[in-house]
């Protein structure tokens, strides 16, 4: 099999220090991720979900356990570059990531960093604003952008550096419906037209149910891992840990509950909710 | 019903006489009546913000006038400094603004400000704490050792104690996980039934919005082109779109099944709605 991109094994982590501390924030965490896989992390508040993501580049480093990365483990500090560049990440907030008062010299800052040579940071500024969809912006202010484009920006002066992986963590949790769309768009071309590993923390589910994978967390610990609609029609469990199915979901569950019914539990999206819908009351009308 | 709150032909420039001249607000017309949670929906950059820091005096009008209970805030200084307490004001990440070294402390400066003695200040702050269920232990705390979710509760005490009769709140849930969401929605409700309170509230998501408020104003390019009840303003499904709002996304299956040919109401916006819409179509509706 293909080395992982990431792999943890028995991952505990704990903010006050030592392996033991208290509360264990991480508490025994096996995740493989594969080479161009498309994998969410949901979770609610406090469930650790933003904590593993640290460990993703070394940003922190385990109480207990590994976490290797393409096959380097993050607590070998010699190769603490070569992780960063391999897996590289984005925040919540764009304005926290941007630095430069252009767009393009934001997003040269990194390979600039890398000691990349100038023609050379030319072509790679140049592909990571094409691939972002941000070309067009190239000499504007980033701070008179949209939040949707800024976040973008802020997405390709990672992909500068041309991870093998990008790790986001809720980068849209600042953006209106528009912003959000533009930065799933954004996600998932990557992913698909450029092979990027991308794994994403979120919990938005309408955002989780777009990637090919979907881990919850919940107390430090990975409660369910699968495909969305297999992690989406477990329903009961999803709400036990402070999390939500999408309405559409919902709604098929309370239908089967006071109705008697027995739709199925993944319907992720408005076409798949409406065609199950239509077929019940085509049937009870011939019926 | 006279309104509580009202604008009256409001416009707002940004920047007047300058290059970057702009215009947020044109002309609006708001009314606001007393006892109604009001939702306000818009684009980052629709002019939300800029108008609901006129309705407690943070912006002057550039012209038009905003009356509460009738007479302009703005036509004394003690008009303004009334309007400033009866209009409390919660803004977008509010745990930021957190900054005394207890809970307490964090809650009483508001009341603190208006003058109060030291025992009805004492009342209000665990009143306030009460109705964001953060339990007595807490109060004595450092507010930087909170979750991101009791910060928030913490922030917005801070406002209810000054026991405002209007309540407006700047995307209250932005970043919470669905707990946390219902918790703050709940807490908004419990200080709205207890004290007859105005409630307005900033939000992208029409999910939240259609289960929470009984009027909705939708502010596009500084104008109010639609509002009314949510199930009036969601069926202009796509005036809103162009607008880059969306609609909830039971509206969505709704509509969709009205195009496939289905006998369903398509003013249905929440899952309750459409539970019982859907079990009335196969007879079920009575029980």
């Amino acid at each position: 099999m293909e080395t992982p991109i990431i792999k943890t094994e028995e991952l505990r982590f704990s903010y006050t220090g030592a392996e033991g501390g208290t509360p264990l924030v991480l508490d025994g965490v096996d995740l493989e991720i594969a080479p161009g896989s498309f994998v969410a992390v949901l979770g609610h508040n406090g469930s650790g979900k933003s904590t593993l993501a640290k460990h993703l580049n070394a940003i922190l480093l385990p109480a207990g356990g590994k976490v290797y990365v393409a096959g380097m483990d993050t607590a070998e500090e010699e190769k603490l570059l070569d992780i960063r560049r391999t897996v590289g990440m984005v925040f919540q907030n764009p304005d926290n990531q941007i630095v430069a008062n252009v767009v393009e010299e934001d997003v040269a800052f990194a390979p600039e960093n890398l000691g990349v040579p100038s023609e050379g940071i030319r072509k790679r500024v140049d592909e990571a604003l094409k691939a972002v969809g941000m070309s067009e912006y190239a000499t504007h202010a980033p701070h008179l952008l949209s939040g949707g484009q800024k976040q973008r920006v802020a997405i390709a002066g990672v992909i500068a550096m041309r991870p093998k992986c990008i790790v986001m963590d809720e980068p849209t949790a600042m953006l209106d419906p528009v912003g959000r769309q533009e930065v799933m768009e954004t996600v998932k071309s990557l992913n698909r037209w450029y092979g990027m590993t991308v794994v994403l923390i979120t919990h938005h589910m309408d955002e989780a149910a777009q990637a090919g994978r979907v881990v919850v967390m919940s107390q430090g610990k990975i409660i369910l891992d699968g495909p969305p609609k297999a992690v989406f029609s477990r329903v009961d469990e999803l709400e036990a840990v402070g999390l939500a199915a999408p309405d559409t979901v919902e709604l098929c569950r309370q239908l089967n509950r006071e109705g008697g019914l027995s739709l199925p539990l993944d319907c992720l999206d408005v076409e798949t909710c409406a065609q199950a819908l239509y077929s019940l009351l085509a049937q009870r009308q011939r019926a | 019903m006279d309104p509580i709150l009202e604008t009256r032909q409001l416009t707002h420039v940004y920047s007047p006489n300058t290059p970057f001249e702009h215009g947020a607000l044109l002309g609006v017309d708001l009314a606001v009546y007393p006892g109604e949670t009001l939702g306000i929906i818009g684009r980052t950059g629709s002019g939300k913000s800029t108008l609901i820091q006129h309705l407690n005096g943070l912006l002057k009008p550039t012209s038009g006038q905003v009356l509460l209970h009738g007479s302009d805030i703005w036509a004394s200084k003690e008009a303004t400094r009334a309007a400033r307490f009866q209009v409390g004001l919660v803004f977008q990440y509010p745990e930021y603004q957190l900054f005394e070294e207890t809970v307490y402390q964090d809650i009483a400066f508001g009341p603190k400000n208006m003058s109060l003695d030291k025992d009805e200040i004492d009342r209000r702050v665990r009143e306030a704490a009460a109705f964001v269920e953060l339990p007595e232990d807490v109060l004595q705390t450092s507010p930087f050792e909170l979750s991101g979710g009791q910060k928030r509760r913490v922030a917005i005490a801070g406002v209810i104690a000054m026991e405002p009769s209007v309540l407006i709140l700047d995307e209250p849930t932005a970043g919470l996980d669905p707990a946390g969401v219902e918790r703050i929605l709940a807490n908004l409700q419990a200080y709205h039934n207890s004290k007859n309170a105005t409630i307005i509230i900033v939000s992208h998501s029409m999910e939240e919005m259609a289960r929470t408020v009984d009027r909705l104003v939708v502010i596009h390019n500084g104008a109010i082109p639609l509002q009314g009840a949510p199930g009036e303003v969601f069926a202009h499904e796509s005036e809103l779109e162009n607008m880059g709002l969306g609609i909830p996304q039971i509206t969505r299956v709704f509509h969709r099944l009205r195009a496939m040919g289905a006998e369903v109401d398509p003013s249905v916006y929440t899952v309750e709605q459409a539970r019982r819409a859907i079990l009335a179509a196969l007879g079920k509706g009575a029980e």
